[in-house]
């Protein structure tokens, strides 16, 4: 029996499981058909990554006609990674749905979404046939629709999710469109169609193709001004459920951009400049607006659209590196793309689970009652603490090792080409400095104002550390952010597989050695850095063995009776950065002006909103409205009617069909005469 | 001889400072102290016991560990002349960069550690002038690589010769850019000024407020080699590559006491702006560097 088939009744016996019997054993048999469909495809997957492609062509009948299941290293690399955070999750996840055990309807439901989500995901990465390829990808959207809205019983989650279906379905819509134009001029369902399709027609044509697919794939990734969802489903969604997507599933849309890539065929150095600036925008503008966030989880939603944006930025230098032949640009940018992706889905799950744990100790999500967490929850501040650092880019930790990368791709750049590529490249380095900059500015704010200080808000309940078997899985994700920032050279060589699928016939032998090279330096020095850390406490012991240590106040410049809501917020952390951005900002701000000597109490809020949001979606919806108010006098709510405009619709089918007939009858008859 | 630049920029940091205060004096028109009494102050720091908030947890006992290694680690990455520095690889300014961000990553959540309201103030202002400050040290580093073709600091120091005049156009721009970003990362004075005693208007200064006993003297003694750091960096721009180090090691001398006295007459000259004011300030950097940048194309050739 094929391995295929194997993962897809293993599934299928896991989803009736779950379904059928107790609700307490759901998470469990979820974590374990989760285990072996990840073993299975892992195998799989790092065989392709270590240069063994699978390959298998399964019949998918007269429908589908021959679906060919092919593992490359690309699929391989992306496969490990997606593995990886999905068990993370589900470790996560069983222990995070505890709370709502017997309290809701729907937990066996959302771990068989949990399933076939993972089992829908391996799909994407390894199917090569079109329709069967849009098959899985509706049924991944419809299963994360399903985590999204477990608490359906919240206005704001219910809308959030179906916010998520519809531009999920836009998304689907321009990827049907690409890839039914080829297989109706092909009449093949085969990937390799689109490669053989967009070699024989005109540049332009193919250019258009892939930006059809450039922007199908970019909606599910969320670069700016695609990314309206991501804001709004993150938040909503259980903490394992938003790791999982903001970790692995946005990827989704970032591995069908590199899939097009290879398969289009098209002018690599116009579409790379195209990639770099798109992603520009997305990574500033993404980390511009998560610094005035108050929601925890959405400022995480918004640091994805940033992180996509990194990786675009190593993308798009891939491209331009094969547009000019250069293996070493070309090697370095996609080298760093790829290995972002999985950075970013290590600490940004981490960062998601810590957000799930806070919010489960105090049942907020608002950072500004936030405070003092590092007392209670000693783990989970150091957990987020390191994922914060990674994230923002910092060594010895993973985020660094990726940007790391790009930017000597961008620095290597700057004196070869045109002063075109020279002017491009050292905006984008100027950009990637600017967002590396922001998210300092975002995760310190973040972390201090969370952790750190005096608490708040008083808690009518007593805050305690989450339970180890919770705090498991980040502590598996630390082991590996650590291996990546410690030993960076040991991950360069898996990445020489799935970079040679990009890299072609171009000689990367050269830049692989320099890129070895450059990462063993970087880690002595990034264990150097640590065994400096670890001497100076030494000395720090040794000399202050006798002398006094005094616990005492804050100093309060002379004020004897301070409280915690004297401390610095969130809000005013970045009064001054929000004052200089301003322009770009959209702060809906409600604030009553002080009257009087003594005023009575005033109250002021602040709502941040996003700007592309309220061009690009609002607007036209607005018009949508207006249009289809003209219609509405149709929705009459009588079902009579509805059967009448069924039945009208068939009519006018029909109608059309035979007048099609009749059409071409006359056309032949004109030709005959 | 890869740790003589290490050697030489730690020698100057016992200086560094006194010769700036020297400076001040002088031109206040007092006698001053010696330019080793802020040396002996840390020492005198390393060997007081502590006072540790009661709000704080152990982010504000290891912060001042972190900061202080990761300056070292700094230094260590630049070169002196054309003699590399401790570790040295392609795109070692980048380390340099990111790893100061560490030490900065550290202080700040040090400082929002003690739950104070002025400590939160610096924290902020601290996290948002080197934000804008770092654009401009990106860009000065990606025009040499455009420059030399080289992008790593010993190859880049190694290659920069002082040829046409344009070059040294690109030299003194270099110099003043590099002066601003010491000045910034330093919290020194048009920027922030480490005298003043009113905690609303200061910004590194405040974030240590509750720091005491040795942690104070390592974040003290952080500042001097942080100048020192910048210092060497200002003084390899005018280190002629194969020079013999009789000649290189006075000229590196004599550009940190030129450095020293130059910080020294600008605070005494010039008042703090008003903070508001500061973020234009700083990004008038990033356009002075845009400069040089254009300057570099000019000389490689590839406009005109």
């Amino acid at each position: 029996m094929s391995l295929v088939i194997c993962i897809l009744c293993i599934t299928a016996f896991f989803v009736l499981l779950v379904g059928f019997l107790k609700e307490m054993w759901s998470a469990n048999f979820a974590l374990v058909a989760v285990l072996i469909n990840a073993g299975i495809s892992s195998y799989m997957a790092f065989n392709a990554v270590t240069g063994q492609s699978y390959q298998e062509i399964i019949s998918g009948g007269s429908i589908f006609g021959d679906i060919p299941i092919r593992i490359d290293a690309l699929s391989g690399w992306f496969i490990l990674m997606m593995n990886f955070t999905v068990l993370t999750g589900i470790l996560y996840g069983r222990r995070y749905m505890k709370l709502y055990e017997n309290k809701s309807g729907a937990i066996q439901l959302h771990f068989i979404g949990f399933i076939i989500n993972h089992f829908s995901m391996i799909g994407i990465f390894c199917v090569q046939n079109s329709l069967a390829f849009l098959y899985v990808w509706e049924v991944m959207a419809l299963s994360s629709f399903i985590l999204i809205i477990f608490e359906y019983k919240k206005p704001e989650t219910l809308k959030a999710g179906i916010n998520y279906l519809i531009q999920s379905h836009i998304c689907i819509l321009f990827i049907t469109v690409g890839l039914i134009w080829v297989s109706s001029r092909t009449n093949s369902y085969d990937f390799n169609a689109i490669g053989q399709y967009s070699a024989s027609v005109s540049p332009a044509l193919s250019s258009l193709l892939f930006l059809i697919f450039f922007i199908g794939f970019a909606i599910k990734a969320g670069f700016v001004p695609f990314h309206t969802w991501l804001p709004y489903a993150h938040p909503v969604a259980p903490s394992h459920v938003s790791g999982v997507m903001s970790g692995v599933m946005i990827k989704l849309g970032i591995f069908g951009i590199l899939r097009m890539l290879l398969l289009v065929n098209q002018n690599y150095l116009s579409i790379g400049y195209f990639i770099l600036i798109v992603s520009l925008i997305s990574g500033v503008y993404g980390v511009i607006l998560a610094i005035v966030q108050h929601d925890l989880k959405k400022l995480l939603a918004y640091h994805s659209i940033e992180n996509i944006g990194i990786i675009g930025m190593g993308i798009g230098l891939g491209a331009i590196g094969i547009g000019i032949q250069n293996p070493y640009l070309a090697f370095a940018g996609f080298a760093g793309a790829l290995l972002h992706t999985l950075n970013h889905s290590l600490f940004k799950s981490l960062l998601f689970y810590g957000a799930g744990t806070i919010y489960q100790a105090i049942h907020t999500l608002n950072i500004d009652s936030m405070g003092g967490l590092i007392k209670k929850m000693p783990q989970t501040a150091i957990l987020f603490l390191i994922a914060a650092m990674a994230i923002s880019g910092l060594p010895p930790f993973n985020g660094f090792v990726s940007e790391f990368l790009i930017y000597q791709g961008f620095f290597e750049g700057i004196h070869l080409g045109s002063i075109l590529l020279t002017t491009v490249l050292i905006i984008s380095i100027v950009a990637l400095v600017l967002i590396g900059g922001l998210a300092l500015l975002c995760f310190t704010k973040a972390f201090g104002i969370i952790f750190l200080g005096q608490e708040r808000k008083e808690f009518d309940h007593e805050v305690h550390e989450a339970e180890t078997s919770k705090l498991l899985p980040g502590y598996l994700v630390v082991l590996f952010i650590l291996i990546i920032g410690l030993f960076p050279q040991m991950f360069v060589k898996l990445l020489i597989n799935p970079v040679r699928l990009f890299t072609g016939s171009l000689d990367v032998a050269s830049p692989i050695l320099m890129m070895t090279d450059s990462l063993q330096s970087i880690s002595l020095v990034a264990w150097s850095f640590l065994l400096a850390i670890a001497g100076i406490a030494v000395i720090k012991l040794f000399v202050s063995q006798n002398r006094q240590t005094v616990v005492s106040p804050t100093w309060g410049c002379g004020y004897v009776a301070p409280n915690s809501r004297m401390q610095y917020t969130a809000s005013s952390y970045v009064r001054t950065y929000r004052k200089l951005i301003g322009p770009l900002l959209l702060m809906n701000k409600r604030e009553v002006a002080i009257e009087g000597v003594f005023s009575s109490p005033i109250h002021s809020e602040t709502h941040p909103y996003d700007k592309v949001e309220a061009t690009f979606i609002d607007v036209p919806l607005k018009f949508l409205y207006a249009i289809l108010a003209r219609v509405r006098f149709l929705q009459t709510g009588n079902v009579r009617h509805y059967i009448l405009y069924g039945v009208l619709f068939i009519f006018i089918i029909v109608t059309f069909s035979l007048l099609n007939v009749a059409w071409v009858y006359l056309v032949d008859l004109l030709k005959q005469i | 001889m890869r740790g003589l630049g290490l050697i030489l920029i730690v020698m100057t940091s016992f200086f560094f400072t006194g010769i700036v205060f020297r400076t001040k004096s002088l031109f206040a028109g007092r006698k001053g102290r010696g330019i080793f009494q802020p040396m002996k102050d840390i020492w005198r720091l390393f060997q007081k016991g502590s006072v540790y908030s009661q709000t704080s947890s152990f982010i504000f006992r290891i912060a001042p560990n972190i900061y202080f290694a990761s300056i070292v680690i700094a230094i260590m990455l630049i070169p002196f002349g054309d003699q590399k520095g401790v570790f040295s690889f392609n795109c070692d300014f980048v380390f340099f960069a990111y790893i100061l961000a560490v030490g900065k990553f550290l202080n700040i959540i040090g400082a929002l550690d003690t739950g104070s309201s002025f400590e939160g103030m610096g924290a902020s202002r601290e996290a948002l002038y080197s934000l804008l400050a770092e654009p401009a040290f990106f860009i000065l580093m990606g025009s040499f690589a455009l420059l030399t073709g080289y992008t790593s600091f010993a190859d880049i120091f190694a290659s920069i010769h002082f040829g046409s005049s344009i070059s040294y156009a690109i030299g003194v721009l270099a110099s003043f850019v590099l002066v601003i970003i010491a000045m910034i990362e330093n919290s020194r004075m048009p920027v922030d000024d480490p005298k003043t005693h009113l905690e609303l208007t200061m910004i590194h200064e405040v974030m240590i407020l509750d720091n005491s006993g040795f942690d104070l003297g390592l974040i003290f003694y952080a500042t001097n080699l942080k100048f020192a750091m910048y210092g060497a960096i200002i003084a390899n721009l005018f280190l002629t590559p194969g020079k013999e180090w009789y000649y290189s090691v006075p000229i590196f001398i004599a550009v940190q006491t030129l450095f020293a006295i130059v910080v020294g007459t600008l605070e005494s000259f010039m008042a703090r702006f008003r903070m508001n004011h500061n973020p234009q300030f700083i990004f008038t950097l990033t356009s002075i560097s845009l400069l040089i940048f254009l300057t570099v194309l000019l000389v490689a050739g590839k406009i005109l």
